[in-house]
């Protein structure tokens, strides 16, 4: 469904905000930027090398090559941006990480271009009926967002297992609860957020490389981050579990609204319909389902 | 040695308070807006009026509004563009469904309604801030977005879902001519900047700015939030409104609600980011800014790439404005945090003890 | 210095530099200008660039094969919008100093509405060929308009009138859905479908996709729950190839899917292939034929196509083509009557535009026979002709499946009348009268 491909947008914000307590509003633009090179690499390749046959094979080394760029990417924002902004307050942040999707924005289509793109990895389009004995028509099941949904799990265990388990999480989970203590005990502040800016690019990458199969990769795909924003808000700033779980309701409350609302209010309900599942939730619950709840000390 | 105070002494509480204490001060700012009302118009030709000068006055006004919620008081808003739509189509509707509506009145009337929508969305901002404000506030953005373009009433049962306005009167004066046009914004921006001003430097305005530095301290020594911040709301979305209203009346005449989309509250907050948050000289310079910055790139770079040998396209262009404002704007939090009017008043501390260098 | 001084230093310095620069480019005094106010950046971008890269090349072309219109050669000047009306409103101040009066080609219903308000003042016509306000064909209201070959109305009425066909000439009963994109463009069809279901009853539902219109899956989950006979689709950019995308992943039949010719391109199917197949839709120019064969030699095996050469001869590439192609026959005309070879201004080349007379003969001679039928204008008539096929996609290539088809002018006449009546009176406008429609 709509809401894992959320979750894995929404998975890359809370994993830069746990790790950095930077909110990167970048993460759509960022979404895209990968897409596009991974797209544009898949067109390339071929060219470059000579290998027009093997789809498999352009396709992972386009990946690959888009994985590096992403670390290029998240080394270049941690050398120029956040070695200078080392301890500013949020707000500060926020609006740089703004500036840096927008200036990926303008990078992204100089570099690789304003077309559609494709991106081929060879996903099923045409939909399976199941149940059709017991519901009339049956039950629309798309098997490409099956498989999305496989990825996306599988991706969120690795991130688990990476947090919990290695000691590069367990820096990360320092240097996201106080960057000056971090730093006192000889934790690397400049690698850790390289790190962090990397995966966070490459699960960009794998939310660009699903999504721009499903729908082309196109500058308006860095507008679906801001359909992941309440997801994020929803489900919790710090919580993987979270983003997850707000992803799902957001993904299947939308659909449901925008379906079952949707007509007596003349239709598009979609977006604000999310954001206002959002906002109910955070009168509630000001830190989101599964956040931790915010302390403020005077 | 010219900007100094020697000599200059108060004599009454009354004179101690004004704005511009400095008569230094005081006779720059009366000439230059002598120079905005009577100077620019002999100066400036049709597409400086048009183009660059009217957008930077009602922009600025957003800006206005928009930095005494977020500069002022501390709540992010992303909602701007909503609360410029509100203004404008309330006004729309005001205009045209009651006969002989007074121009001036109707963008006014919009401003109102702007303020209830903003007291509104600004319930959030009770519960939730920061990052969450913002996403609270997109809310707002995006539901109003959604209302003009489904809601027939608001855009007078238009098929095309369109509102236009023609034929602009004041006081008998016709609003057609660019240079009525820029006469008539830059006489509600003086206005406004005005009120905002006294307002921030009164008892609100510390409020607001004890609000936004520390809330729960205020909280403890008196200040009511809730009042503060719902006031910083009303007040803010009251003069984005009444910019809403002159931005769809006077710059564009004819509009539709992708005019006021999320791109135009982004857009609002970096005039506030880029200028300085928490000043009112600093609106003006953000909004001058951002009007002139792509109208600037425009021309400057097909020159540059001329002397370096690549033709430019149209596209690359765009792009660019893209990748200039996002570099501008990291490397103003990088280097000046508070932005465009800190360099003013540095520069004018500096001026102070000219020739001296301290 | 530090290096912040030095930055800011170099800013200043750019600042002030910028602000002596001379503007980009001057028509000179024996040259016709021509705006063209592209997108090439943006969501839409996608549809925007070849119809930009067919209105330059054709400009290019008239320049470098003909030596201009009777030796008055064509300037030209691209300024990006976008598809922000803002923007748009914004190039159109920019470039409309740089003539007594030129053409403008929004290609944007929106900015079309913006500049409705603007362009007569400035003495500036407006060409909205295929796009802009349907009511504005009525020349009496609205002088400076031209939506050439064709508004929305004319093309939603040609899609019904096939449809009808398809369905034996009786559609009562049968359900048809419009999804379109929430913006003027995507609600301009509307009236006249609405007029079209009361007249024949058939059931019309309306699904508006919140721009851009990458996400619409709930459209299309709604589609599949109300299970229409027949979908029309009244997208652009993005939009298109999404919906058709949805379209395939709920398992609605292509073949029922009906575009009009904004969303039936190539960059809207290209890259769905074979799945789209079966998807129809209106394309209102033919094959490019013998034009495409100068274009091809006078231009781009000189190196100066503004796009890349597969590009020729697509359907979008055409439409922006045939758009300055009109632009170019207007000018002509005018100077028939107010000099040849002499720059026209602003009410002349209108003159131009309203009088325009390209029968087939003059087609052939322009060797557009193949790509356009014959148009021509009248006072009252700014639209010049109204026809357009439908093609179908293949998986590999537009194959058309039906002649030409003229809309029906008995429901269009009188609701253009009706609403351009009601344009007047918000505006206080008095309708043209004869002695108008010599000048």
């Amino acid at each position: 469904m709509a809401g894992m491909l959320y979750s894995l947008v929404a998975l890359g914000f809370v994993l830069i905000y746990k790790a950095s307590g930077v909110f990167n509003f970048a993460q759509g633009a960022m979404v895209l930027f990968a897409a596009l090179a991974m797209a544009r690499f898949a067109e390339w390749v071929p060219l470059w090398t000579g290998i027009a046959d093997n789809r498999l094979v352009t396709t992972s080394i386009a990946f690959i090559l888009a994985g590096v760029v992403m670390f290029l990417v998240a080394w270049t924002v941690e050398r120029l941006v956040l070695r200078h902004l080392v301890n500013q307050e949020g707000t500060t942040l926020l609006m740089a990480t703004l500036g840096i999707a927008y200036l990926l924005d303008g990078v992204g289509q100089t570099i690789f271009g304003s077309d559609i793109y494709k991106i081929d990895i060879g996903m099923p389009k045409e939909p399976i009926m199941a149940f059709e004995s017991t519901f009339p028509g049956g039950i629309l099941i798309n098997k490409e967002d099956l498989i999305a949904a496989v990825i996306a799990a599988g991706l969120v265990i690795l991130l688990t297992l990476f947090f919990q388990k290695t000691s590069t999480g367990r820096a990360l989970r320092a240097v996201a609860d106080d960057h000056q203590a971090a730093q006192s005990i000889g934790i690397p502040l400049d690698r850790i957020w390289v790190v962090v800016w990397c995966v966070a690019g490459v699960v960009a990458l794998v939310a660009g490389m699903i999504w721009g199969s499903k729908l082309g990769v196109q500058f308006t795909l860095s507008t679906v981050a801001m359909r992941a924003l309440p997801v994020v808000i929803l489900g919790g700033l710090t919580s993987v579990p979270g983003a997850i779980l707000g992803g799902l309701i957001i993904g299947v409350g939308e659909k449901l609204s925008e379906v079952f609302l949707g007509p007596y209010v003349g239709g598009g309900i979609e977006i604000w319909f999310a954001y206002v599942l959002a906002l109910i939730v955070l009168l509630f619950r000001p830190q989101g389902l599964f956040g931790e709840k915010i302390i403020d000390r005077v | 040695m010219f900007y100094r105070e020697n000599g200059q002494f108060k004599t009454s509480y009354r004179a101690d308070q004004q704005i511009f204490g400095i008569t230094q001060d005081r006779v720059g700012v009366l000439l230059l807006i002598a120079f905005a009302f009577v100077g620019v118009p002999f100066l400036a030709d049709e597409y400086m009026f048009r183009a660059i000068l009217v957008p930077f006055l009602i922009l600025s006004l957003a800006a206005l509004g928009v930095n005494i919620l977020v500069g002022y008081c501390g709540q992010i808003s992303l909602g701007s563009g909503a609360f410029m739509a509100v203004g404008a189509y309330a006004a729309f509707n005001f205009f045209v469904r009651v006969d002989g509506m007074p121009v001036v009145l109707a963008i006014l009337l919009g401003g109102v309604f702007s303020t209830l929508v903003g007291i509104f969305f600004g319930v959030p901002s009770l519960r939730v801030k920061g990052l969450y404000l913002a996403v609270a506030t997109l809310a707002a953005q995006f539901f109003c977005d959604w209302a003009f373009l489904r809601i027939k009433w608001f855009t007078n049962d238009s098929a095309s879902g369109t509102a236009s306005v023609a034929d602009l009167q004041v006081l008998g004066f016709a609003i057609t001519t660019p240079l009525a046009k820029y006469l008539f914004c830059l006489c509600f921006l003086v206005v406004f900047a005005l009120l905002a001003k006294n307002l921030v430097r009164g008892a609100i305005g510390r409020e607001w700015m004890a609000i936004r530095d520390m809330d729960v301290a205020a909280a403890v020594i008196g200040i009511r939030p809730m009042y503060a911040k719902l006031s910083a709301f009303a007040v803010s979305s009251f003069i984005v409104g009444v910019a809403g209203g002159l931005w769809a009346f006077v710059y564009l005449g004819s509009w539709e609600p992708a005019a006021f989309s999320v791109d135009r509250s982004f857009q609002l907050l970096f005039m506030v980011i880029l200028g300085g948050m928490g000043s009112v000289m600093g609106s003006f310079f953000g909004a001058a800014f951002i009007v002139v910055l792509p109208i600037a790139i425009n021309q400057f770079l097909p020159v540059l790439g001329h002397f370096l040998g690549f033709a430019v396209d149209t596209a690359t262009l765009t792009h660019a404005e893209f990748i200039v404002f996002g570099a501008l704007i990291v490397w103003f939090l990088i280097v000046e945090p508070h932005g465009l009017a800190r360099l003013w008043s540095v520069g004018k501390q500096k001026m102070r003890i000219w020739p001296f260098p301290h | 210095m530090t290096i912040r001084k030095l930055t800011l230093a170099i800013a200043l310095v750019a600042g002030a530099a910028s602000a002596l620069v001379p503007a980009a480019s001057f028509a000179q005094a024996k040259e016709q200008f021509f705006p063209v106010l592209p997108y090439r950046s943006g969501a839409y971008a996608p549809n925007g660039v070849p119809w930009a890269n067919g209105f330059v090349d054709y400009l290019k072309l008239i320049n470098a094969r003909d030596g201009g219109i009777n030796g008055v050669k064509l300037a030209f000047e691209e300024c990006d919008t976008a598809y922000a009306t803002d923007r748009g409103v914004e190039c159109y101040e920019r470039l409309k100093g740089k003539a007594s009066g030129a053409i403008f080609q929004p290609l944007s219903t929106g900015i079309t509405f913006a500049l409705t308000e603007k362009a007569p003042n400035d003495k500036n016509a407006l060409i909205t060929g295929g796009y802009g306000r349907s009511e504005s064909s009525d020349g009496g209201v609205f002088k400076w308009n031209f939506p050439l070959m064709g508004t929305y109305w004319s093309g939603a009425d040609i899609l019904m009138q096939h449809i009808t066909a398809k369905e034996g000439g009786n559609l009562k009963g049968k359900k048809i859905a419009l999804v379109y994109h929430d913006s003027p463009y995507g609600k301009e069809p509307i009236i006249l479908l609405q007029e079209r279901a009361k007249m024949q009853g058939f059931d019309l539902s309306l699904l508006p996709v919140t721009a851009p219109g990458i996400e619409q899956k709930a459209t299309w989950l709604q589609i599949r729950q109300n299970r229409p006979d027949y979908v029309l689709l009244w997208g652009w950019g993005v939009m298109n190839s999404a919906a058709l995308k949805e379209a395939v992943a709920t398992g609605y039949p292509r073949e029922k899917m009906y575009g009009v010719w904004w969303s039936a391109g190539e960059p809207d199917v290209k890259d769905i292939g074979e799945a789209a197949k079966g998807y129809s839709g209106l394309v209102a120019t033919g094959e490019g034929g013998a034009v495409i064969e100068d274009m091809k030699k006078f231009v781009h095996s000189k190196g100066q196509g503004t796009g890349p050469i597969e590009e020729v001869s697509t359907v979008l590439y055409n439409r922006g083509m045939v758009s300055a192609a009109l632009g170019v026959e207007a000018v002509r005309r005018a100077q028939e009557r107010f000099g040849k070879g002499k720059v026209m201004d602003g009410e002349q080349i209108r003159w131009g535009l309203e009088n325009l007379a390209v029968d087939a003969k003059r087609l052939k001679a322009l060797k557009l026979d193949t790509v356009m039928k014959p148009i021509s204008t009248t006072c009252v008539d700014h639209e010049g002709s109204r026809s357009a096929r439908v093609h179908t996609w293949d998986g590999k290539k537009w194959q058309y499946a039906s002649d030409w088809i003229e809309a029906d002018t008995s429901i269009i006449k009188p609701l253009v009348r009706q609403y351009a009546d009601k344009y007047a009176a918000e505006k206080k406008l008095t309708r043209r009268d004869a002695k108008d429609c010599q000048t």
